[in-house]
Protein backbone atom coordinates (compact mmCIF):
# COMPACT_ATOMS: atom_id res chain seq x y z
CA UNK A 1 0.00 0.00 0.00
CA UNK A 2 1.65 3.47 -1.34
CA UNK A 3 0.78 6.39 0.87
CA UNK A 4 0.46 9.28 -1.47
CA UNK A 5 0.61 12.50 0.29
CA UNK A 6 -0.96 15.78 -2.00
CA UNK A 7 -0.29 18.58 0.73
CA UNK A 8 3.36 18.00 0.72
CA UNK A 9 3.19 15.91 -2.77
CA UNK A 10 5.03 12.40 -1.64
CA UNK A 11 4.67 9.13 -2.45
CA UNK A 12 5.98 6.40 -0.34
CA UNK A 13 6.01 2.34 -1.43
CA UNK A 14 7.49 -0.55 0.44
CA UNK A 15 9.54 -2.88 -0.55
CA UNK A 16 10.25 -5.97 1.74
CA UNK A 17 13.66 -8.27 0.90
CA UNK A 18 12.33 -11.61 1.65
CA UNK A 19 14.74 -15.01 1.05
CA UNK A 20 16.06 -17.99 3.42
CA UNK A 21 17.86 -17.49 6.21
CA UNK A 22 22.12 -16.37 5.56
CA UNK A 23 20.79 -15.84 1.67
CA UNK A 24 22.40 -12.01 2.12
CA UNK A 25 18.75 -9.64 3.04
CA UNK A 26 20.55 -7.70 5.07
CA UNK A 27 24.10 -7.85 3.02
CA UNK A 28 21.91 -5.87 0.22
CA UNK A 29 20.28 -2.92 2.36
CA UNK A 30 24.00 -2.43 3.71
CA UNK A 31 25.08 -2.14 0.75
CA UNK A 32 23.10 0.24 -0.81
CA UNK A 33 22.80 2.47 2.52
CA UNK A 34 27.05 2.55 1.94
CA UNK A 35 26.92 3.78 -1.28
CA UNK A 36 23.85 5.88 -1.40
CA UNK A 37 24.14 9.70 -1.11
CA UNK A 38 23.73 10.36 2.04
CA UNK A 39 21.00 13.33 1.36
CA UNK A 40 19.23 10.64 -0.19
CA UNK A 41 18.95 8.13 2.78
CA UNK A 42 18.15 7.80 6.20
CA UNK A 43 19.44 6.05 9.03
CA UNK A 44 19.74 2.41 8.46
CA UNK A 45 17.74 0.64 11.71
CA UNK A 46 18.58 -3.59 12.46
CA UNK A 47 16.49 -5.32 14.42
CA UNK A 48 19.43 -8.05 15.08
CA UNK A 49 20.08 -10.44 17.49
CA UNK A 50 23.72 -10.60 19.44
CA UNK A 51 25.31 -12.89 16.36
CA UNK A 52 23.67 -10.32 13.79
CA UNK A 53 20.93 -12.78 12.62
CA UNK A 54 17.77 -10.40 11.68
CA UNK A 55 15.59 -10.79 14.62
CA UNK A 56 12.63 -8.53 13.69
CA UNK A 57 13.81 -6.46 10.58
CA UNK A 58 15.97 -3.88 8.76
CA UNK A 59 14.80 -0.70 7.90
CA UNK A 60 16.58 2.22 5.23
CA UNK A 61 14.29 4.96 3.83
CA UNK A 62 15.47 6.04 0.45
CA UNK A 63 14.39 8.69 -1.98
CA UNK A 64 14.48 8.62 -5.66
CA UNK A 65 13.88 11.99 -6.33
CA UNK A 66 10.98 13.55 -8.06
CA UNK A 67 8.16 12.30 -10.60
CA UNK A 68 5.93 14.85 -12.01
CA UNK A 69 6.62 16.48 -9.09
CA UNK A 70 6.09 14.09 -6.31
CA UNK A 71 9.23 13.16 -4.46
CA UNK A 72 9.46 9.66 -4.53
CA UNK A 73 10.53 7.55 -1.30
CA UNK A 74 10.89 3.76 -0.85
CA UNK A 75 11.21 2.42 2.18
CA UNK A 76 13.22 -1.00 2.14
CA UNK A 77 12.58 -3.89 4.58
CA UNK A 78 14.74 -7.07 5.52
CA UNK A 79 12.29 -10.16 7.27
CA UNK A 80 14.45 -12.26 9.35
CA UNK A 81 14.96 -15.24 7.50
CA UNK A 82 15.17 -18.10 10.48
CA UNK A 83 12.29 -20.58 10.06
CA UNK A 84 11.21 -19.78 13.52
CA UNK A 85 10.17 -16.52 13.01
CA UNK A 86 7.42 -16.38 11.01
CA UNK A 87 5.15 -14.75 12.78
CA UNK A 88 7.45 -11.41 12.72
CA UNK A 89 7.78 -12.05 8.85
CA UNK A 90 4.37 -11.81 8.62
CA UNK A 91 4.03 -8.71 9.91
CA UNK A 92 6.88 -6.84 8.10
CA UNK A 93 4.63 -8.23 4.70
CA UNK A 94 1.53 -5.87 5.86
CA UNK A 95 1.31 -2.92 2.90
CA UNK A 96 4.23 -4.01 1.26
CA UNK A 97 4.10 -2.88 -2.60
CA UNK A 98 6.65 -4.90 -3.72
CA UNK A 99 8.87 -8.13 -2.93
CA UNK A 100 12.92 -8.98 -3.72
CA UNK A 101 13.36 -12.46 -3.43
CA UNK A 102 16.97 -13.36 -2.45
CA UNK A 103 18.15 -16.60 -3.09
CA UNK A 104 21.08 -18.30 -1.62
CA UNK A 105 22.57 -19.90 -5.07
CA UNK A 106 24.41 -22.64 -2.56
CA UNK A 107 23.67 -25.76 -3.61
CA UNK A 108 22.81 -27.10 0.06
CA UNK A 109 20.37 -24.10 0.39
CA UNK A 110 18.42 -25.35 -2.65
CA UNK A 111 15.89 -26.48 -0.53
CA UNK A 112 15.62 -23.60 2.17
CA UNK A 113 15.29 -21.33 -1.28
CA UNK A 114 12.10 -23.28 -2.43
CA UNK A 115 10.99 -23.39 1.40
CA UNK A 116 11.06 -20.01 1.78
CA UNK A 117 9.14 -18.95 -1.19
CA UNK A 118 6.62 -21.36 -0.52
CA UNK A 119 6.68 -19.14 3.04
CA UNK A 120 6.46 -16.36 1.33
CA UNK A 121 3.25 -17.20 -1.27
CA UNK A 122 1.74 -18.52 2.16
CA UNK A 123 2.51 -15.39 3.90
CA UNK A 124 1.15 -12.91 1.17
CA UNK A 125 -1.96 -15.06 0.71
CA UNK A 126 -3.09 -14.35 4.18
CA UNK A 127 -2.47 -10.59 3.99
CA UNK A 128 -4.52 -10.83 0.82
CA UNK A 129 -1.73 -10.76 -1.96
CA UNK A 130 -0.80 -12.76 -4.63
CA UNK A 131 2.55 -14.16 -5.55
CA UNK A 132 1.44 -14.31 -9.40
CA UNK A 133 0.51 -10.77 -9.48
CA UNK A 134 2.55 -8.89 -6.96
CA UNK A 135 5.64 -6.90 -8.24
CA UNK A 136 8.53 -9.07 -7.78
CA UNK A 137 12.20 -9.53 -8.62
CA UNK A 138 14.50 -12.09 -7.59
CA UNK A 139 18.38 -12.07 -7.16
CA UNK A 140 20.59 -15.07 -7.01
CA UNK A 141 23.03 -14.33 -4.51
CA UNK A 142 26.57 -15.27 -3.56
CA UNK A 143 27.08 -16.47 -7.37
CA UNK A 144 31.16 -15.90 -5.93
CA UNK A 145 30.98 -19.29 -3.95
CA UNK A 146 31.99 -22.29 -5.70
CA UNK A 147 29.39 -25.09 -5.14
CA UNK A 148 26.22 -22.96 -6.82
CA UNK A 149 23.35 -24.30 -8.72
CA UNK A 150 23.32 -23.25 -12.14
CA UNK A 151 21.57 -20.52 -13.22
CA UNK A 152 19.61 -22.18 -15.36
CA UNK A 153 17.88 -24.81 -12.76
CA UNK A 154 17.53 -21.80 -9.87
CA UNK A 155 15.32 -19.88 -12.96
CA UNK A 156 13.40 -23.11 -13.22
CA UNK A 157 13.13 -23.76 -9.47
CA UNK A 158 12.21 -20.41 -8.40
CA UNK A 159 11.58 -18.18 -11.58
CA UNK A 160 7.66 -19.78 -12.65
CA UNK A 161 6.23 -16.15 -13.12
CA UNK A 162 9.67 -15.25 -15.25
CA UNK A 163 10.11 -11.72 -13.50
CA UNK A 164 13.19 -9.98 -13.50
CA UNK A 165 15.96 -11.76 -12.10
CA UNK A 166 19.77 -11.26 -11.07
CA UNK A 167 22.86 -12.51 -10.17
CA UNK A 168 24.38 -10.73 -7.64
CA UNK A 169 27.49 -10.76 -4.70
CA UNK A 170 25.80 -8.59 -2.34
CA UNK A 171 28.91 -7.81 -0.14
CA UNK A 172 31.03 -6.30 -3.58
CA UNK A 173 27.64 -4.55 -4.53
CA UNK A 174 27.13 -6.78 -7.52
CA UNK A 175 23.78 -7.27 -8.67
CA UNK A 176 22.86 -4.56 -5.65
CA UNK A 177 21.28 -1.69 -7.52
CA UNK A 178 19.96 -3.64 -10.65
CA UNK A 179 17.95 -5.90 -8.66
CA UNK A 180 16.41 -2.54 -6.56
CA UNK A 181 16.02 -0.48 -9.79
CA UNK A 182 13.87 -3.53 -11.02
CA UNK A 183 11.79 -3.58 -8.33
CA UNK A 184 11.11 0.37 -7.89
CA UNK A 185 10.63 0.12 -11.84
CA UNK A 186 7.46 -2.34 -11.26
CA UNK A 187 6.06 -0.61 -8.65
CA UNK A 188 6.34 2.48 -10.33
CA UNK A 189 4.59 0.70 -12.75
CA UNK A 190 1.85 -0.78 -11.00
CA UNK A 191 1.32 2.55 -9.21
CA UNK A 192 0.44 4.18 -12.99
CA UNK A 193 -1.76 1.05 -13.36
CA UNK A 194 -3.76 2.66 -10.78
CA UNK A 195 -4.08 -1.04 -9.16
CA UNK A 196 -1.53 -0.71 -7.04
CA UNK A 197 -2.48 -1.73 -3.24
CA UNK B 1 -6.51 -6.12 -0.07
CA UNK B 2 -6.38 -2.18 1.37
CA UNK B 3 -6.33 0.53 -1.06
CA UNK B 4 -3.48 3.40 -1.00
CA UNK B 5 -3.54 5.90 1.84
CA UNK B 6 -4.34 8.91 -0.43
CA UNK B 7 -4.04 12.03 1.69
CA UNK B 8 -5.33 15.43 0.18
CA UNK B 9 -4.50 19.03 1.09
CA UNK B 10 -7.97 19.88 2.94
CA UNK B 11 -7.69 16.44 4.86
CA UNK B 12 -4.08 16.84 5.47
CA UNK B 13 -4.69 20.02 6.88
CA UNK B 14 -7.42 18.78 8.99
CA UNK B 15 -5.40 16.11 10.36
CA UNK B 16 -2.50 18.40 11.04
CA UNK B 17 -4.63 20.69 12.80
CA UNK B 18 -5.79 17.87 15.08
CA UNK B 19 -2.37 17.24 15.88
CA UNK B 20 -1.33 20.72 16.74
CA UNK B 21 -3.66 21.21 19.04
CA UNK B 22 -3.27 18.01 21.00
CA UNK B 23 0.50 19.46 21.22
CA UNK B 24 -0.91 22.43 22.98
CA UNK B 25 -3.65 20.63 25.31
CA UNK B 26 -1.87 17.88 26.41
CA UNK B 27 1.64 20.18 26.76
CA UNK B 28 3.25 17.80 24.96
CA UNK B 29 6.88 17.72 23.23
CA UNK B 30 6.02 16.40 20.21
CA UNK B 31 3.08 14.36 18.29
CA UNK B 32 3.02 12.15 15.31
CA UNK B 33 0.57 10.73 13.40
CA UNK B 34 1.76 7.45 11.92
CA UNK B 35 0.24 5.13 9.55
CA UNK B 36 0.35 1.28 10.43
CA UNK B 37 2.78 0.25 7.70
CA UNK B 38 5.30 3.12 9.33
CA UNK B 39 4.94 5.94 6.98
CA UNK B 40 4.73 9.48 8.87
CA UNK B 41 2.13 11.16 8.27
CA UNK B 42 2.04 14.46 10.12
CA UNK B 43 3.55 15.53 12.97
CA UNK B 44 4.13 18.91 15.79
CA UNK B 45 5.78 20.07 18.22
CA UNK B 46 9.96 20.33 19.09
CA UNK B 47 10.58 17.43 16.06
CA UNK B 48 13.87 19.20 15.46
CA UNK B 49 16.92 17.22 16.80
CA UNK B 50 14.38 13.64 16.31
CA UNK B 51 14.36 11.27 13.60
CA UNK B 52 10.93 11.33 12.40
CA UNK B 53 11.48 8.52 9.72
CA UNK B 54 12.84 5.99 12.46
CA UNK B 55 10.23 6.81 14.91
CA UNK B 56 7.66 6.18 12.07
CA UNK B 57 9.16 2.90 11.36
CA UNK B 58 9.73 1.42 14.36
CA UNK B 59 6.55 3.12 16.23
CA UNK B 60 4.56 0.48 13.24
CA UNK B 61 7.32 -2.00 14.19
CA UNK B 62 6.39 -1.81 17.79
CA UNK B 63 2.56 -1.63 17.44
CA UNK B 64 2.45 -5.07 14.89
CA UNK B 65 4.57 -6.75 17.47
CA UNK B 66 2.34 -6.33 20.04
CA UNK B 67 -0.90 -6.79 17.94
CA UNK B 68 0.71 -10.38 17.28
CA UNK B 69 0.99 -10.86 20.78
CA UNK B 70 -2.66 -9.68 21.37
CA UNK B 71 -3.94 -11.91 18.84
CA UNK B 72 -1.94 -14.83 20.49
CA UNK B 73 -4.08 -14.33 23.88
CA UNK B 74 -7.02 -14.04 22.17
CA UNK B 75 -7.49 -10.03 21.92
CA UNK B 76 -8.04 -7.92 18.90
CA UNK B 77 -5.62 -5.55 19.92
CA UNK B 78 -4.20 -3.66 22.40
CA UNK B 79 -5.12 0.03 21.28
CA UNK B 80 -2.49 2.12 24.38
CA UNK B 81 1.08 1.06 24.58
CA UNK B 82 2.80 3.34 27.30
CA UNK B 83 6.68 3.63 27.51
CA UNK B 84 8.03 5.58 30.43
CA UNK B 85 11.45 6.90 30.23
CA UNK B 86 13.98 9.04 32.95
CA UNK B 87 13.00 12.36 31.23
CA UNK B 88 10.55 11.35 28.38
CA UNK B 89 7.80 9.38 28.19
CA UNK B 90 6.20 7.72 25.37
CA UNK B 91 2.48 7.17 24.69
CA UNK B 92 0.95 5.13 21.88
CA UNK B 93 -2.53 4.52 20.73
CA UNK B 94 -3.88 3.13 17.80
CA UNK B 95 -6.57 5.35 16.03
CA UNK B 96 -9.51 3.53 14.28
CA UNK B 97 -7.82 0.53 13.56
CA UNK B 98 -5.65 1.97 11.00
CA UNK B 99 -3.70 5.08 12.06
CA UNK B 100 -1.08 5.40 15.41
CA UNK B 101 -0.23 8.37 17.71
CA UNK B 102 2.55 8.80 18.69
CA UNK B 103 2.61 11.55 22.05
CA UNK B 104 6.28 12.08 23.10
CA UNK B 105 6.00 14.26 26.62
CA UNK B 106 7.94 14.93 29.87
CA UNK B 107 7.59 15.97 33.22
CA UNK B 108 5.32 18.95 32.23
CA UNK B 109 3.06 16.68 31.13
CA UNK B 110 0.95 13.56 32.86
CA UNK B 111 0.36 10.55 31.45
CA UNK B 112 -3.46 11.40 33.07
CA UNK B 113 -3.76 14.79 31.12
CA UNK B 114 -2.36 12.73 28.11
CA UNK B 115 -4.75 9.95 28.20
CA UNK B 116 -7.69 12.63 28.56
CA UNK B 117 -6.61 14.72 25.94
CA UNK B 118 -5.47 11.63 23.51
CA UNK B 119 -8.67 10.40 23.37
CA UNK B 120 -10.13 13.98 22.53
CA UNK B 121 -8.39 13.75 19.78
CA UNK B 122 -8.69 10.44 18.63
CA UNK B 123 -12.07 10.74 18.25
CA UNK B 124 -11.93 14.00 16.08
CA UNK B 125 -8.88 12.03 13.73
CA UNK B 126 -11.58 9.11 13.27
CA UNK B 127 -14.19 10.72 11.75
CA UNK B 128 -11.62 12.60 9.17
CA UNK B 129 -10.31 9.10 8.66
CA UNK B 130 -13.61 7.86 8.05
CA UNK B 131 -14.10 10.48 5.53
CA UNK B 132 -10.83 10.06 3.60
CA UNK B 133 -11.89 6.21 3.22
CA UNK B 134 -15.68 7.30 2.23
CA UNK B 135 -14.10 9.66 -0.55
CA UNK B 136 -11.91 6.86 -1.47
CA UNK B 137 -15.15 5.14 -2.20
CA UNK B 138 -14.84 2.31 -4.34
CA UNK B 139 -11.45 2.66 -6.31
CA UNK B 140 -9.43 0.40 -5.20
CA UNK B 141 -6.74 2.44 -6.05
CA UNK B 142 -7.69 5.24 -3.70
CA UNK B 143 -5.93 7.76 -6.31
CA UNK B 144 -9.30 8.65 -8.22
CA UNK B 145 -9.68 9.43 -11.93
CA UNK B 146 -7.37 12.27 -12.08
CA UNK B 147 -4.58 10.84 -10.92
CA UNK B 148 -1.35 12.14 -12.11
CA UNK B 149 0.63 8.75 -11.96
CA UNK B 150 -1.73 7.83 -14.84
CA UNK B 151 0.49 9.50 -17.37
CA UNK B 152 3.79 8.18 -16.00
CA UNK B 153 6.07 7.66 -18.69
CA UNK B 154 8.92 4.77 -19.37
CA UNK B 155 10.89 7.87 -19.05
CA UNK B 156 10.11 9.35 -16.00
CA UNK B 157 10.75 6.29 -14.42
CA UNK B 158 13.81 5.68 -15.99
CA UNK B 159 15.43 9.38 -14.86
CA UNK B 160 14.60 8.56 -11.70
CA UNK B 161 18.12 6.50 -11.31
CA UNK B 162 20.23 8.18 -13.65
N1 LIG C 1 30.46 -15.14 -0.11
C1 LIG C 1 29.34 -14.43 0.01
N2 LIG C 1 28.85 -14.17 1.24
C2 LIG C 1 27.72 -13.44 1.34
C3 LIG C 1 27.06 -12.95 0.21
N3 LIG C 1 25.98 -12.26 0.62
C4 LIG C 1 25.97 -12.31 1.96
N4 LIG C 1 27.01 -13.02 2.41
C5 LIG C 1 27.35 -13.32 3.80
O1 LIG C 1 26.36 -14.17 4.35
C6 LIG C 1 26.14 -13.87 5.73
C7 LIG C 1 24.68 -13.61 6.01
O2 LIG C 1 24.27 -12.43 5.35
P1 LIG C 1 23.03 -11.56 5.85
O3 LIG C 1 22.88 -10.44 4.90
O4 LIG C 1 23.16 -11.24 7.29
O5 LIG C 1 21.87 -12.62 5.67
P2 LIG C 1 20.30 -12.43 5.93
O6 LIG C 1 19.62 -12.92 4.72
O7 LIG C 1 20.02 -11.05 6.34
O8 LIG C 1 20.06 -13.46 7.13
P3 LIG C 1 18.87 -13.44 8.26
O9 LIG C 1 18.89 -12.08 8.87
O10 LIG C 1 19.18 -14.50 9.22
O11 LIG C 1 17.62 -13.74 7.53
C8 LIG C 1 27.04 -12.68 6.06
O12 LIG C 1 28.21 -13.16 6.65
C9 LIG C 1 27.33 -12.09 4.68
O13 LIG C 1 28.58 -11.44 4.65
C10 LIG C 1 27.61 -13.23 -1.10
O14 LIG C 1 27.11 -12.84 -2.16
N5 LIG C 1 28.75 -13.98 -1.12
MG1 LIG D 1 19.16 -10.23 7.98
Amino acid sequence: MSFINYSSREINCKIVYYGPGLCGKTTNLQFIYKKTNPQARGKMISLATETDRTLFFDFLPLSLGDIRGFKTRFHLYTVPGQVFYDASRKLILKGVDGVVFVADSQVERMEANIESFENLRQNLAEQGYDLDTIPLVIQYNKRDLPNVVSMEELQKALNIRNVPAFEAVAPEGVGVFETLKAIAKLVLIELRKGTGG
Amino acid sequence: MRPNLVLYEEEFNLVTDVIKRLVTSANAKVVFLVDKNGQLITSSGHTEGIDTTSLASLTAGNIAATGGLAKLIGEKEFSILFHEGEKDNIHISIIGHRVILVVIFDERSSLGLVRLRVKKSGEELEKVFAEIDNKAGTDTSGLGVDSPFAEITDDDIENLFS
